[in-house]
């Protein structure tokens, strides 16, 4: 297998560019020839099944909830960023480049991220022009605010909802196009294969989750926009029902996977309550910009937060970073969070928390301006603690939440695999070793409306595909290999259920390879994994049968997933030997305790090819060059 | 905590259902609705027994999958309150809790606690759109939105699709949902092009759905967990009236600015 990134040559500026102008184009008439299928309907897949079926193409749209406008997009609080300088502070397109290649620490592909930028202004205009509510000044314009690890002002937002609204509005584009009869749409319907003839990815294999049918549907490319696999550690700030199953079954076919070590621990997430704990919930890291965070001084102070007088806190971010305070970027905002916790000096019941006080932003700005900015995030958090952050400082520690590895796509947004295409936070591409805050809705949203629709016109003006059907041979194949699977799920009938060994398998992952990684933490992991799923394969119940609607299934099929995926996951922690973004080996650090990249020796993507069962996948290189940015450690002091 | 629950069990669609008691002992406050649901579920497969179907995705209130009626409540006591964010410091120690599905004929039961909301979809795909394809936005800032106006759609957005207003209703309407999407397009500038087109194809699609009609009963107000207040349905029905009586040109869209 060979990497190639096929960047266009020419200037940075220009590449994007020069790249759509030398292109070829599917003309208006033969589109409609074309089917495309699409996996996911979250901000990249129903944004990208709008766009292509508004420019002709079938598209065939399938997701695993009831509807597609459950995706977990829908979830993300914040806001999304663009390089508009609406806010006339010095906002640029080579500035949002910039923030973002630093933000990623160096990881990421300085070409995809320069187009990202340019994208981003016409982002938001569609957005606005579907009906988006986004906050607005008196005077009738967008308003912008800050985000961590940046100094403008550039995020767009909708109250604490800006998921939520970019999403309906992408999902309302969508079902525009199912009304017109260009999208078929297929909610409650799980992708479990993907059916390659000829190399070419030709369509995929489902399961409905309602009859348990298995069948195939065809076309002539396959995009997936599945989203990230943070489940992998079972407590995250994930949906219950987000995996990595769809890129996990196409690498196995095939499609090499970049950089999977590269996961993100947002620093603001509700601390869980007990071992009934399913999820976390996030508080929008927006909070940290009129939150101060704090933790007592002095270790093992267990006075309640307002008697603690002001000199005997420590607001560790304000100290250690005084020019981005309680703004540095996540990874660093959660290191420094479990530094303190690990001293000793974290708050809350089991010491797993720190602190993120609103009171002096209250006493500035008053409690109604805070209550406009933030209502819903403090009335969510009073929801689930049922402590009133307005009174007492909200709690908050470090939780799994993105992750930026993935399928490696080229330039185009393909895979290895001719003719599947991986777009959204499925992918390894834009965000390089960790994510700025803000930017995931911006990435899902440019690869499906303004990239994937062009690029995937490209590759099918110049394919010959032969006309293949669902009563090929290899769709049989396939649909036979999913049943055999199912049937021997069901009949293990063990003792262990399916839940157990995902919150054992989450906790290895949070222990060993979480905000902190080493050689021996990772060994053991590569170790404790192959142990675990094969007793999964020996000992998990999964009651009822394959031919209904079986929750329980779905989840074994999942976790068996995540019980494969997690040893790749740790083999690459284990052969980055630096730190890097989200990435911290304690092995490598600069005297501070900051994160000691080796660019020298790492300096690249690491893509993972699949050699078969049992046997040591090839790790694959693809250099990554800094012309524009220059390679520097991040300083956030 | 120590609770019993009488649980709704249905096989499947055509099958008949009852109601089924479970005891939980050692319920911590802390925990959600969900979370509990969750605990007995382990303690029935371990049994082997088939745990309760019971639907959620986000838990955290917002991607609307999540639902269950908790004491003739849709979403349970708590206001403004999804059942996913529902948590057991709510209820008290012996108390008895009947968990239900949401019950509407346009909203059918797959099994258990899980029913089929697809007629939701259906009324959007309808018209619950601005149609602009994608490319066509001019400036983002070209269009000025008065923040009075950006904030109340805004209110009417933030809808998340759940239908806890069909299931709280006694004629089984989904007048609410609809109203919602009305307001929050057609207050904004940019969803006036389509809007009495707008509102005659969906309130069209709802009724062909087998929704009832709206007689001002108020429950849906009260047990939406997005707080969306009635008054959308009352704008949407002077929009439905104006696009009846006014006199349109063929297939256009505008008329009055409302």
């Amino acid at each position: 297998m060979e990497l190639k990134s096929n960047i266009p040559a020419g200037p940075i500026e220009k590449k994007w560019d020069k790249h759509r102008f030398d292109m070829k184009l599917v003309n208006p008439a033969n589109k409609r020839k074309y089917t495309v299928i699409v996996v996911g309907t979250g901000l990249a897949g129903g944004s990208a099944a709008a766009t292509m079926a508004e420019l002709g193409y079938n598209v065939k749209v399938f997701c695993f909830q009831d509807t597609p406008r459950r995706a977990h997009s829908i979830a993300a609080q914040g806001g999304i960023n663009a390089a508009k300088n609406y806010a006339n502070d010095g906002d640029s397109v080579q500035r949002l480049f910039y923030d973002t290649v630093k933000g990623g620490d160096f990881r990421a592909r300085e070409a995809n991220v320069y187009r990202l930028a340019q994208i981003s202004v016409n982002i938001i205009d569609q957005c606005v022009a579907q009906g988006v509510p986004f906050a607005r000044e008196y005077g009738g314009a967008l308003i912008n605010r800050s985000f961590g690890g940046t100094q403008v002002s550039r995020t767009f937002y909708a109250r604490g909802q800006t998921g939520q609204q970019l999403l309906l509005g992408a999902y309302q584009a969508l079902m525009r196009q199912v009304g017109l009869g260009k999208v078929k749409m297929h909610p409650r319907t799980e992708m479990l294969d993907i059916i390659l003839v000829n190399g070419q990815a030709r369509g995929i294999v489902v399961r409905d989750l309602v009859t348990g049918r298995i069948s195939s549907h065809t076309a002539d490319a396959v995009v997936l926009a599945t989203g990230g696999y943070s489940n992998a550690f079972y407590l995250s700030t994930n949906a219950k029902g987000c995996n990595v199953t769809a890129i996990w079954r196409a690498y196995k076919r095939g499609a090499a996977m970049g950089n999977p070590c590269y996961t993100q621990i947002h620093p603001t997430g509700i601390p869980p309550s007990g071992e009934h704990q399913s999820k976390l919930t996030l508080m929008s890291e927006s909070l940290r910009n009129d939150g101060r965070i704090w933790v007592p001084a002095k270790h093992g102070d267990k006075r309640s937060p307002d008697t603690i007088p002001d000199g005997e806190r420590d607001y560790y971010l304000e100290r250690r970073y005084p020019s981005f305070g309680n703004l540095v970027p996540r990874d660093v905002a959660s290191r420094a969070a479990k530094a303190v916790c690990d001293e000793g000096r974290g708050v809350g019941a089991i010491g797993l928390g720190v602190y993120l006080d609103f009171a002096d932003a209250i006493k500035r700005l008053g409690e109604n301006t805070i209550r406009d900015k933030y209502g819903n995030l403090f009335d969510m958090y009073e929801r689930i603690t049922g402590e009133n952050p307005y009174k007492v400082p909200m709690r908050i520690y470090p939780v799994v939440h993105y992750t930026m590895g993935g399928t490696w796509v080229d330039y185009n947004l393909m895979s290895t695999i001719p003719g599947l295409f991986v777009i959204g936070e499925a992918n390894f591409s834009d965000h390089g070793a960790n994510r700025l805050g803000a930017s995931a809705l911006m990435q899902g949203l440019a690869d499906g409306y303004f990239i994937l629709p062009y690029t995937i016109g490209n590759y099918l003006s110049q394919v010959k595909l032969e006309r293949v059907g669902d009563d090929h041979a290899e769709c049989k194949k396939l649909e036979a290999e999913i049943d055999e699977k199912t049937r021997k799920l069901l009949s293990i009938k063990g003792k262990r259920t399916v839940d157990s060994f995902h919150r054992e398998l989450g906790k290895l992952m949070w222990d060993n390879c979480g905000m902190l990684r080493s050689d021996a933490s990772l060994k053991t992991n590569l170790d404790r994994i192959p142990q675990l799923r094969e007793e999964f394969w020996s000992n998990v119940v999964v009651p009822g049968t394959g031919e209904e609607f079986n929750q329980t299934l779905e989840h074994a099929g999942r976790v068996a997933d995540f019980l494969e995926f997690t040893e790749l996951l740790c083999l690459d922690a284990l052969e980055r030997k630096e730190s890097c973004g989200g990435h911290y080996r304690e092995e490598y650090k600069t005297p501070e305790g900051e994160a000691l990249r080796d660019d020298e020796n790492f300096a690249h993507v690491a893509a993972w090819e699949y050699t078969g069962p049992g046997s040591k996948p090839n790790r694959l290189v693809e250099p990554l060059t800094f012309e524009n940015v220059h390679l520097a450690q991040r300083s956030y002091k | 905590m120590k609770l019993t629950l009488h649980v709704w069990r249905q096989k499947g669609p055509h099958a008949s259902g009852q109601f089924v008691t479970y005891q939980a002992a050692d319920v911590n406050p802390d925990m959600s609705f969900l979370e509990l649901i969750d605990v007995l579920n382990e303690r029935l497969i371990t049994k082997g027994e088939e745990p309760i179907a019971c639907e959620s995705d986000c838990r955290e209130g917002i991607c609307g999958a999540c639902g269950v009626v908790i004491n003739g409540m849709p979403h349970g006591p708590r206001q403004s309150t999804t059942t996913c964010q529902l948590h057991m410091r709510v209820f008290k120690d012996g108390d008895e809790i009947t968990v239900e599905p949401f019950r509407s004929a346009a909203f059918p039961i797959i099994k258990d606690l899980v029913c089929d909301r697809g007629a939701f979809d259906r009324i959007i795909a309808s018209g619950g759109f601005i149609s602009c394809n994608t490319g066509t936005a001019p400036d983002g800032n070209a269009i000025p939105v008065p923040k009075k106006v950006s904030d109340r759609s805004m209110d009417a957005a933030q809808c998340i699709g759940c239908g806890a207003c069909v299931a709280s209703c006694p004629n089984g309407s989904a007048m609410l949902f609809v109203g919602a999407k009305v307001a929050h397009l057609g207050l904004l500038p940019q969803g006036q092009a389509e809007r009495y087109d707008r509102v005659q194809k969906m309130v069209e699609t709802m009724d062909a759905s087998g929704f009832g009609a709206c007689t001002n009963t108020g429950e849906c107000e009260a047990v939406c967990p997005k707080d969306i207040p009635i008054d959308f349905i009352a704008q949407m029905n002077r929009d439905l009236l104006k696009a009846v009586m006014i006199d349109r040109p063929a297939g256009g869209g505008g008329g009055g600015t409302g």
